[in-house]
């Protein structure tokens, strides 16, 4: 598979303080490249770098070091903007236009000619669920989740082979996050690739093929999704449930469970080897309990998440 | 994969971006000053009529040009200093630039936007002071102001490309204060000069001299005295003050698109 982003040793200084220039270091020495027909997950905890990075590849931004190519193109290409979308964070949009108005502005740009923009105008806010009485009021009366549906649509107005999008469920209902959740998923499948920050750990868990977790500017893991967790899995632990035993007794007769948990009338302990088990059962009969239940634990994307961007 | 993209149409880019900054202008309620420059004209129309005193023609051609080129400058320089750094700012120029939009295209756009707004501007009222004209039984000089009014809009068109090439790296605030310092020492430019050639300090006359070359010499538009007593510039001045005026805009614009270019927006 060809890679339709590549990513190679981007850096960012944002300068602050107008007399002693001080540079911060938002984006530290990335590298990462995106294959084509997928979705990818951009992941990272608030400040880690994400937006600076789209940013960056959407020539917003110039860079401090490195660079970056989209379609097979250096990014500071303007011709290969035609074949890209970019949904920004929180969207703004010229608020004395109607989203008809704003989707024929931005056609034009893309050299669309009327009949496409009129046609690409209706397809796509009715598939990002815009009801028809709003398409023809100015952006100025619409809601935060309103605007965030019309950023997503116009993304799309040009039919991109890949489109960027910086948190696209930001600001919307549940309703609203399902139904842009099903069409991100179909995206790939109409020939568009997808580049979407989120830090909402189920939507990528659901969408992403592939992530990269982004820490402080810098890359702490990346990769298929699949292997991530795999990876973190290959030492399973294990959640056992007794009844009738008491948390403080059973953490004096069982030294090595690192993590024990009074719960209502139960008692949860984990269990970080399945050696450890049978001591652990025994300490429990021991101290009066019964069994209820023992489950292996999938580590999920938040705990690789948490591992990955705690601070060093 | 590495076919190359055609680029598209960069003046269909252009227009596109000129029509939105018109569009917006027009929503913004920009073109309101029109009416009231219509009811100062009208004003005067009828006062002056029932004084007669043989020169109200000539007083309505003074007070209509002069009206016409300060409220045309304010909107130059009030507009055209928040063209881009409104989009800055609001955030809207981020979904510019992620479409196959070159920063020149952009600025050159927004600059054409808001000479088509003057454009109306300046015809509307050009058309307020013709009927007043009209009014006052003077239809020879309702006709023969237009080469000034044309004049005057060459004029706007600099001030609007100098207040573009300040808001290109300073604050809008600023912008419009220098501009606004442009737009003055610009009419009195000739006076520069001759004030640097009466100078004993060299180093000052030098320094006038300068002042004198960069900043635009906006009294090749003013033809509003003469307009008034029934001149007619030649075509001559007319194709100077054209060709000035393009050249001017086209090296302020450049400047201006050279800054922007290394922007970031952040
Ligand atoms: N304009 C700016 N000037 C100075 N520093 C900035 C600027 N924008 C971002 N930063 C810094 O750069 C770092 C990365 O910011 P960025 O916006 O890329 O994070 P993010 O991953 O998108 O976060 P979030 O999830 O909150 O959107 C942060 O430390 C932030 O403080
Ligand atoms: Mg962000």
């Amino acid at each position: 598979m060809e890679h339709i982003v590549s990513v190679e040793n981007l850096s960012k200084d944002y300068e602050t303080g107008f007399w002693k220039k001080k540079k911060v270091r938002a984006l530290d020495g990335l590298s990462l490249s995106v294959s084509e027909g997928q979705i990818f997950g951009f992941l990272g905890g608030n400040g880690a770098g994400k937006t600076t990075t789209i940013k960056l590849l959407m020539r917003l931004l110039y860079p401090t070091e490195g660079s970056a190519s989209i379609l097979g193109q250096p990014i500071d290409s303007v011709s290969m903007h035609r074949q890209i979308g970019y949904c920004p964070e929180n969207p703004y949009f010229y608020d004395y236009l109607t989203p008809v108005e704003l989707f024929d502005y931005f056609g034009r740009l893309f050299d669309l000619d009327a009949s496409k923009r009129k046609a690409k105008t209706g397809e796509l806010l009715t598939k990002v669920g815009l009801e028809e009485r709003d398409w023809k009021k100015q952006l100025r009366k619409f809601s935060k989740g309103m605007l965030q549906r019309v950023g997503l649509a116009q993304s799309l107005i040009n039919e991109p082979r890949i489109v960027f999008l910086d948190e696209p469920m930001s600001g919307l209902d549940p309703i609203g996050r399902r139904e842009i959740r099903e069409l991100i998923a179909e995206l790939p499948s109409k020939g568009t690739a997808v580049f979407m920050s989120t830090h909402i750990l189920s939507d990528a868990e659901a969408l992403c093929d592939e992530v990269a977790i982004l820490s402080r500017g810098k890359l702490a893991a990346a990769g298929k999704l699949h292997d991530l967790l795999a990876e973190s899995n290959d030492q399973p632990r294990f959640e056992i449930v007794v009844a009738g035993a008491d948390a403080a007794k059973l953490r004096i007769s069982i030294p090595n469970a690192t993590e024990i948990e009074q719960r209502s009338g139960d008692t949860l302990v984990i269990a970080n080897r399945d050696s450890d088990i049978e001591g652990i059962l025994r300490a429990a009969r021991d101290a009066g309990g019964s069994l209820i239940s023992i489950n292996p634990i999938r580590r999920s994307l938040e705990d690789l998440f948490v591992a990955q961007t705690k601070t060093d | 994969m590495t076919e190359p993209l055609s680029a598209g149409n960069p003046f269909k880019r252009v227009l596109a971006i000129a029509g939105n900054t018109f569009r917006e202008a027009i929503r913004d309620r920009v073109l309101y000053n029109l009416v009231v420059f219509v009811l100062l004209i009208v004003a005067c129309a009828i006062l002056l009529g029932e004084l007669t005193n043989g020169q109200e023609a000539r007083t309505i051609v003074n007070i209509g040009l002069n009206a016409l080129l300060i409220f045309g400058t304010f909107i130059a320089i009030f507009v055209g200093v928040g063209l881009v750094s409104k989009e800055i700012e609001k955030r809207t120029v981020f979904n510019i630039f992620s479409k196959p939009v070159g920063r020149g295209e952009f600025v050159t756009g927004k600059f054409l936007g808001l000479c088509l707004t003057l454009l109306v501007n300046t015809f509307v009222m050009g058309l307020g002071v013709s009927l007043a004209l009209i009014y006052v039984n003077n239809s020879s000089l309702a006709l023969s102001i237009w080469p000034a009014i044309f004049l005057i809009f060459f004029e706007l068109m600099i001030t609007t490309a100098v207040a573009i090439m300040f808001s290109s790296f300073s604050t809008p605030a600023l912008s419009a204060l220098l501009t606004f310092f442009v737009f003055i020492i610009g009419h009195l430019s000739s006076s520069l000069r001759d004030l640097a050639s009466g100078l004993s300090s060299r180093m000052a006359s030098l320094f006038l001299e300068t002042v004198y070359f960069l900043l635009p010499n906006l009294a090749l538009f003013s033809f509003r005295t003469e307009a008034a007593n029934e001149l007619v510039p030649t075509a001559s001045m007319l194709g100077y003050a054209v060709l000035y005026s393009t050249f001017y805009c086209v090296v302020l614009l450049t400047i201006a698109i050279i800054i922007f270019s290394r922007r970031n927006f952040k």
